[in-house]
């Protein structure tokens, strides 16, 4: 006894004089709640360490938790989270469904999932919500909640001094802030304005229109006589690729289809490549608006990519749809009014044909092949200009 | 034709390997897959001690000692794990007493002593004076209140907390804690002679007891500019395989200073887990060009980020060096040293402040520390040589370089 007591005030001295070095972040959990006018749905990550230290998590005893030991006490764990947040709708109580717990990685361990639903009385008008998650074991973990509703959000913290907070969720917030009109205006601006710092549309679409004013002939490039066939060769491209990205922007907007955008961008970048060298070595000669409406397939995956990070009114889905791919196309449509007539007017020149045609078309696959390298590799080959951005 | 296959079976297993890293809610394939490594195994006797004690006091949880021994034991593992939940378990403990003005004083010195782990310094001083002049022998309360005085800055009192331990602590213990007095007051040199010869007197000392006198000699050594002696007390300090995230992160920053990331990312590799290892780490990572900076950077931002959001404010001094070193933004690197140093005054945070002064070239920022460095005479080549940086800055200039 008389040791033990002359070693632990030992012992403290020593630790008071280490400095307090506080090398953690505090118990966190994190609640989503997201209020739409017929459903009221969430997900709540607890930290497995947490849990064990409320309900003992670890039957074995080793240190290590498995999925089984954490699959075994589901229901111990989902009773935890409905006694502990509460929601109400307008003063009354909801009624809370837990499903299926997963496993999720946040910056300081492993959590558990829980995806929840609640059945209120009526729409939600206000929310409130009494959070008192491990609140009798550790006073100073907080619950960092985030609410969603329409194109509104709302973050808080819960717990500690605070168990019981009120949320406004107001009707008109609840429906798109944006009319229709405006929705189309706003989406149709962004659209116009990806094109325009989507750097590797552009090129991909000039190198398919640059040889539209020349006409291929004894393995050289001569220039075509016909305004009205060059006309025709870019309105080819044009709708080729306009119908292709419209196609696919519109599968992948709904989710229907969804491709890795790791896949998506380096293909975009061989389209590159390969449109460019057509230039060069003609391979599809005459059937260039084939290759726009193959690679603007996956080039409409490529918008696609942007639409879904400017965050979508789901209420307005279409609309915002069709407002984006419209400011595209117009966007398209000014870079073919300026090329053509310049295009038309250079064409016999040596300057074009040499210089654009094949010097500029062999730039145009260089720059591509290092953006293939870079998107394929996950590595970053050039110094990064805001020109250059392309759609992460 | 079978080469070119292979290779493109390399490159879309390269293109779908990111899908599978990608962090999101997900089953894991079998029941055997561990999906978390807990701290504490149950056998461990630490793990067993606590549950001993836990299991006490939940029979009686009115009783103040039963629940003062619980939170004290909490206590004790956050500081050696250098994770907060701890803390909040100990304060759970202390619930009954939390918001009392008069706790009976076996309560009020471990309130005390979590008030100070959580940066409430003022708070924490009148819980200890008060229990030190209740129970004048109580080391444990001298010991909280020399600390506490140390990193408010506050020399007198600490050395005068210290004296007040002479009777009652290990000799080893009275001397380090006058030696780090000394150290900080301009008498480095004789303050690290006191603590070697405690040591050479005391060979069989606790190992905890060593490696703290260690660490600070290290210290003590490296604000002498002795770099090679620092090391070898570092080293030292770290064969007692005794673990101490306090000594990793100061012999990391020792490496790092020193132009040799390679050895921090080798030492601390184990050890991403606690947030000041973690800052270390990505720190390494970026100097040694490392594949994985862009991933210790990513999640240290994380944890800071989920930590403000909480309210939590006690990493500012580390936050303030990840965004000027890391993130580059000197503004926000400015704001938060000089909002550290309002509550800290260690070395460490006067570092901070300096260098973010430095990187906004705002010398009149560095002001406080720059008066602390003449009061106090704190000798350290590195303080000194950063003063000399702050001084030399003519006039502000907060347009160009704090964006």
């Amino acid at each position: 006894m008389h040791l033990n007591r002359w070693f632990s005030i030992c012992f403290l001295v020593l630790l008071a004089l280490s400095g307090s070095a506080q090398a953690h972040k505090s118990s966190g959990s994190y609640l989503t709640i997201d209020v739409a006018p017929q459903s009221t749905t969430g997900r709540l990550d607890i930290a497995l360490r947490d849990l064990d230290f409320a309900l003992g998590l670890d039957q074995d005893g080793n240190g290590e938790l498995t999925w089984g030991e954490v699959r075994a006490r589901h229901a111990d764990i989902a009773e935890l989270a409905k006694n502990h947040v509460g929601l109400k709708s307008d003063g009354a109580e909801c009624h809370l469904e837990i499903g299926q717990q997963q496993i999720d990685e946040h910056s300081d361990g492993a959590y558990s999932v829980l995806p929840l639903v609640w059945q209120c009385p009526k729409a939600v008008q206000t929310l409130e919500i009494n959070y008192t998650l491990f609140a009798d074991i550790d006073p100073q973990h907080r619950g960092l909640f985030n609410l969603r509703f329409g194109e509104q959000s709302q973050t808080a913290v819960l717990g500690g001094d605070r168990p019981i907070q009120q949320f406004e969720i107001n009707a008109s917030t609840q429906s798109p802030a944006l009319g229709g009109g405006q929705a189309l205006l706003q989406f149709g601006l962004q659209g116009l304005w990806h094109i325009w710092i989507g750097f590797d549309h552009i090129l991909f679409l000039l190198s398919l229109l640059l040889p539209s004013v020349l006409v291929y002939q004894s393995r050289r490039w001569v220039p075509a006589e016909d305004f009205r066939q060059g006309g025709v060769e870019v309105l080819k491209v044009v709708t080729a690729f306009t119908v292709a990205h419209s196609i696919t922007l519109t599968l992948a907007t709904l989710q229907w289809v969804v491709l890795p955008s790791r896949l998506v961008e380096s293909t975009i970048a061989a389209s590159v490549v390969l449109a460019a060298l057509n230039n060069v070595w003609p391979l599809f000669q005459g059937q260039r608006w084939t290759v726009a409406f193959l690679f603007g397939l996956i080039h409409g995956f490529g918008f696609a990519s942007v639409l879904t990070d400017l965050g979508l009114p789901s209420s307005a889905l279409l609309v915002a749809l069709f407002g984006f791919n419209l400011g595209v196309e117009v966007g398209q449509l000014a870079i073919v009014a300026v090329f053509l007539p310049l295009a038309w007017g250079l064409r016999s020149t040596a300057f074009y044909r040499r210089g654009v045609m094949t010097v500029g078309s062999l730039m145009i696959a260089a720059l591509a092949l290092v953006w293939l390298t870079e998107r394929l590799f996950d590595v970053q080959l050039l110094v990064k200009l805001p020109i250059f951005g392309s759609y992460r | 034709m079978s080469s070119i296959r292979l290779f493109l079976v390399a490159l879309l297993a390269h293109i779908g390997w990111p899908l599978v890293a990608l962090a999101a809610p997900h089953t894991p394939a079998a029941d055997a897959v561990v999906v978390e490594k807990l701290p504490l195994r149950a056998q461990d006797p630490t793990s067993r001690e606590l549950n001993r004690l836990r299991a006490a006091w939940r029979q009686d949880p009115q009783n103040p000692e039963l629940a003062a021994e619980l939170a004290r034991a909490y206590f004790e593992q956050a500081v050696a794990e250098g994770d907060p939940r701890y803390l909040g378990y100990a304060q759970a403990a202390l619930k009954p007493w939390w918001s009392v003005t008069e706790p009976p004083p076996v309560v009020r010195l471990v309130r005390g002593m979590v008030l100070q782990f959580s940066h409430r310094f003022p708070e924490a001083i009148v819980d200890l004076t008060e229990v030190s002049r209740l129970e004048p022998n109580n080391a444990v309360a001298w010991s909280w209140l020399a600390a506490v005085y140390l990193v408010t800055a506050d020399y007198a009192k600490a050395r005068e907390a210290c004296d007040r331990l002479k009777p009652l602590a290990a000799d080893l213990a009275v001397v380090g804690c006058l030696a780090y007095v000394d150290s900080l007051t301009g008498r480095a040199q004789f303050g690290l002679e006191r603590l070697s010869s405690a040591l050479l007197r005391q060979p069989k000392a606790d190992p905890a007891l060593r490696l703290w006198t260690l660490t600070r000699m290290a210290e003590i050594s490296e604000r002498l500019g002795e770099n090679r002696l620092a090391e070898q007390h570092f080293r030292a300090a770290l064969a007692l395989d005794v673990r101490d995230t306090y000594l990793l992160a100061a012999f990391s920053d020792f490496l790092l200073d020193q132009g040799r990331p390679a050895e921090v990312l080798t030492l601390l590799k184990e050890f991403a887990r606690a947030d000041t290892l973690l800052l270390r780490l990505a720190l390494a990572a970026k100097d040694a060009g490392s594949p994985n900076a862009a991933k210790y950077q990513q999640e240290m931002r994380e944890r800071f980020d989920a930590a403000r959001r909480q309210g939590d404010a006690l990493h500012e001094k580390e936050e303030s060096r990840f965004a000027r070193s890391l993130l580059k933004e000197n503004q926000r690197a400015l704001a938060l040293a000089e909002s550290n140093y309002r509550i800290q005054r260690e070395a460490a945070d006067a570092r901070a402040l300096l260098e973010a002064s430095i990187a906004c070239r705002n010398p009149q920022s560095a002001e406080p520390v720059l008066e602390w460095m003449a009061q106090s005479r704190v000798e350290s080549v590195i303080l000194q040589s950063l003063a000399r940086q702050v001084r030399a800055i003519k006039a502000p200039d907060l347009t160009k370089a704090c964006t």
